[in-house]
């Protein structure tokens, strides 16, 4: 009876599709689901997704706008730091260069100092060579009286020493 | 739908002329993915498989009966009882199914409510992305205030549609009284709206100011028809491809009696339930932009 039942309903209905009796009950429930999903997708989910999208696109903005300015900051520093660096180089020339100047003027005075004493040193040598020149030659003269004394002595003449005096100072002008 | 009940028809004396002493099912018996209902081969509407062994109830899926009770869900060998409108049937279970798929996605999937989006987070993001830039590439910026409208469609009928493909569920969007409210629903909702938002010049999306005056009554009518032509279209497009591709796969099931035959029937199934899946999304994503394409008219009716 009840497989009768059932194979009744196929022939007759056909199709489950256009079985008008069933009709009433999926139309109720989908517009009951259809309703259920509109207010779960307006009330809830989609103003919840939108702002959560929009949050982050907040915050990649916000994030490329702090790394934007980071970047700005980054390039100052480096045009500092670059600064900085031409700065020490310019002083450290400078200074290399005043060091150079001292050490020159110590140098020079030093020179001089030295040239100083070379030249006192020289008058001093040559003064005293004048005076051993002098000497020897006085001595010389000395010698060569008494070499003559003696010359005329040994000859056996007598000369009177002031005459070989005079006539030696005479040869030795010669 | 006609043709494949007459395809059925078809394969059915196929299936008699071709293999006459194959009894796959001894006692004419078949037990169908959709609510297992069991045909006595005494059945006079079972004549053609005492003779063939083969039973073809490819349509057996679709049939809406009870959750509870005799001839329900549970209880598919009795007859299926008077349906009242309010009575929890199978379509029920499935379109509560679908709402609570959704809210799982949407609503607990998103409660984190994290800058860095969790998985399922990011897929209900990705629905959101993907839906809102169709209303607003389609509709413009106006369309806007009609995307949540869009967006319930689109996600009933993608779901709706996945659900139906899973073994032994139910496909609510395979009846044309399902898709025909959401097709006549749309349908009347968009005339509505362009009556209200344009008034009289709503019509002058049917008069084409650009065609010869001579030519323009003509193109009206041709309009107008098409016009009235949408919401069928819209809706027996949906309920026809979802409905074709399971009673596909059912006949190629019940083809999977023969043994000889089965390991081509099980490669057809996976061949067909690749398509249907494909045509699943693509029925709903064309359910979608075709209301957003009609919603553009009553947003600008003149073209």
């Amino acid at each position: 009876m009840a497989t009768e039942t059932v194979a009744g309903q196929e022939a007759s209905g056909g199709i489950p599709q256009l079985d008008l009796s069933s009709f009433p009950n999926q139309i109720f429930w989908l517009l009951v689901a259809l309703v259920a999903i509109y207010l779960v997708l307006s009330r809830i989910a989609l103003p919840r997704i939108s702002g959560v999208l929009a949050e982050r696109a907040g915050t990649i903005s916000n994030d490329l706008a702090a790394a934007e300015e980071m970047k700005l900051r980054a390039t100052a520093a480096e045009v500092a730091y670059e600064k900085a660096l031409a700065d020490a180089r310019t002083e450290s020339n400078r200074i290399g260069e005043q060091a150079r100047v001292a050490a020159q003027a110590d140098l020079d005075a030093a020179i001089a100092d030295a040239d100083r004493t070379i030249a006192a040193q020289t008058a001093k040598a040559e003064a005293s060579i004048a005076e051993i020149r002098a000497s020897a030659a006085d001595n010389v003269a000395i010698v060569a009286k008494d070499v003559a004394q003696a010359l005329v002595t040994a000859m056996g003449a007598t000369a009177d020493q002031s005459m070989i005096d005079a006539a030696v100072t005479d040869r030795m002008k010669g | 739908m006609t043709h494949v009940a007459t395809e059925t028809t078809q394969l059915l004396a196929q299936a008699t002329d071709a293999t006459p002493d194959v009894m796959a099912i001894p006692d004419g018996t078949v037990v169908t993915e959709g609510g297992d209902v069991v045909h006595s081969a005494a059945a006079p509407y079972d004549a053609a498989a005492d003779a063939g062994g083969l039973s073809f109830y490819p349509l057996d899926q679709f049939i809406v009966r009870p959750i509870f009770g005799p001839g329900g869900v549970f209880d598919p060998a009795s007859p299926v009882p008077e349906i009242h409108w309010y009575t929890p049937t199978n379509v029920t279970l499935w379109l509560a199914l679908a709402v609570l798929s959704i809210t799982l996605l949407f609503v607990v999937g998103s409660r984190g409510r994290a800058t860095i989006p969790s998985r399922t987070q990011s897929i209900g993001e990705l629905f959101y992305g993907f839906t809102y830039k169709m209303v607003e590439d389609i509709c413009g910026k106006e369309g806007l205030r009609y995307f949540p409208y869009v967006m319930t469609l689109f996600m009933f009928i993608l779901f709706a549609n996945f659900l139906g493909l899973l073994p032994m569920s139910f496909a609510t969007t395979s009846h044309i009284a399902v898709t025909g409210v959401l097709g006549f629903g749309v349908f009347a909702g968009i005339t509505v709206l362009g009556f209200v938002l344009n008034g009289p010049k709503f019509l002058k999306l049917f008069w084409m100011t650009e065609a010869p005056l001579m030519l323009r009554p003509i193109i009206a009518v041709i309009e107008l028809i098409s016009y009235f032509v949408r919401p069928v279209s819209h809706s027996v497009r949906l309920a026809g491809n979802i409905t074709a591709g399971h009673a596909v796969m059912k006949v190629f099931a019940t083809f999977g009696a023969i043994a000889v035959v089965s390991p081509v029937s099980v490669l057809a199934i996976t061949a067909i339930y690749g398509l249907e899946v494909l045509v699943c999304a693509i029925q709903a994503y064309v359910f979608a932009i075709l209301t957003c394409v009609y919603l553009k008219d009553a947003l600008h009716p003149a073209h």
